[in-house]
């Protein structure tokens, strides 16, 4: 009996699994969309500047393009560790 | 002038060419005057699932480097008047393939046709972009499957910011969803995303929704395209479509799950 609940549950999850994991795919690709096309390359080498200095994970550096009516925000976002 | 509609889909075994060539001669039974064009430079199928392969002398790249007139080049479907089919070269290097080459096809074509459809090849390379390039219209194939739903989101991309309307702040080219190989039984036992699922995440307008068939392997043995097979639930599902496409407002059809009768259970009167 219990054998059977646990495949039946089993069973029901792929499909919903996989919608999870494309919704977070589909809005990284479409964050990614609208960028010029120099901001992966941007963003590795202020992690690299940033890196010589603090040691900083990854994902401790946020980078976005805002584009408003006649200009451009680049926003740069570090979360540096906390001080010992 | 003719409109461009673009068959694509990023990932490959989609059932783009099935479905090129499904829309296509539905589009042509309904009267209107149709050319369907094969961009998969060197890896040509478009003219098997048409039935032509033995007809081909001239290619789309031979007509580009002018070594072919358009019409030389041009196959006239044996089965269904208004229908004309373009192939694309076997042999010839993809960088045949030049977009003032394919701008002036399609000029020429516009002033035949009502409708022309781009085969496009799968990727998002070179082909893939002069295939939707000009396209005034996207059929956007999508199994609901992660990996084809994903890549079918980066083809909107594409569509969004590469292809001429894009580049002219024209009005955006029109995105259609098409759903292949959907199989109601699985969805209901949880193991393949759903018909809402698909939509959601996409957030583009749904034109059809073919069931997974045996009918679709059938008609590509044969050479015929599946539009043809009316019997079939994808052939009807094909023609629903086309209808859409036309403007048409069509209940969608083979997305819900029969439960079989005992004596379908019992004598395996399956799916044709």
């Amino acid at each position: 009996m219990k054998l059977l609940e646990f495949l039946k549950r089993e069973r029901k999850k792929s499909a919903s699994v996989a919608k999870e994991r494309l919704q977070i795919i589909v809005a990284h690709q479409r964050g990614q969309r609208d960028q010029p096309d120099y901001m992966p390359m941007l963003e590795k080498e202020l992690l690299e500047v940033i890196r010589r200095y603090v040691q900083v994970d990854q994902d401790a550096i946020n980078i976005s393009l805002d584009r408003d009516n006649d200009c451009s925000v680049l926003e740069l976002n570090v979360t540096l560790p906390r001080d010992e | 002038m003719a409109k461009i509609i673009v068959v694509t889909s990023g990932k490959g075994g989609v059932g783009k060419t099935t479905s090129a060539a499904a829309i296509a001669t539905g589009l042509a039974l309904r009267g209107n005057k149709t050319v369907v064009i094969d961009f998969d430079v060197g890896l040509r199928n478009l003219d098997l699932i048409m039935g032509c392969e033995r007809r081909v002398v001239y290619d789309l790249i031979n007509v580009i480097q002018g070594e072919a007139g358009l019409n030389q080049a041009l196959i006239r479907d044996k089965r269904t008047e208004n229908l004309h089919i373009l192939p694309a070269s076997q042999t010839r290097d993809k960088e045949a393939l030049t977009a003032d080459g394919v701008e002036k096809v399609l000029e020429a074509l516009s002033q035949e046709y009502d409708f022309i459809v781009c085969d496009s090849p799968a990727g998002i390379e070179h082909g893939a972009q002069l295939a939707m390039y000009f396209a005034d219209e996207a059929i956007v194939v999508t199994n609901p499957e992660v990996s084809s739903v994903r890549d079918s989101d980066r083809i909107l991309g594409l569509l969004a910011s590469k292809t001429r309307r894009a580049e002219r702040s024209e009005p955006p080219v029109k995105e259609h969803l098409l759903i292949t190989r959907y199989d109601p039984n699985r969805v209901t036992s949880g193991d393949m995303l759903t018909l809402d699922d698909v939509r959601e995440i996409l957030a583009i307008n749904l034109v059809g929704l073919i069931p997974e068939s045996e009918a679709v392997l059938r008609a590509s043995n044969q050479g015929v395209p599946v539009v043809h097979d009316m019997d079939s639930d994808a052939g009807q599902a094909y023609a629903d479509t086309v209808s859409r496409l036309l403007g048409e407002d069509v209940p969608l059809r083979f997305h819900e799950f029969q439960k079989k009768g005992l004596l379908s259970r019992m004598f395996g009167g399956g799916r044709r």
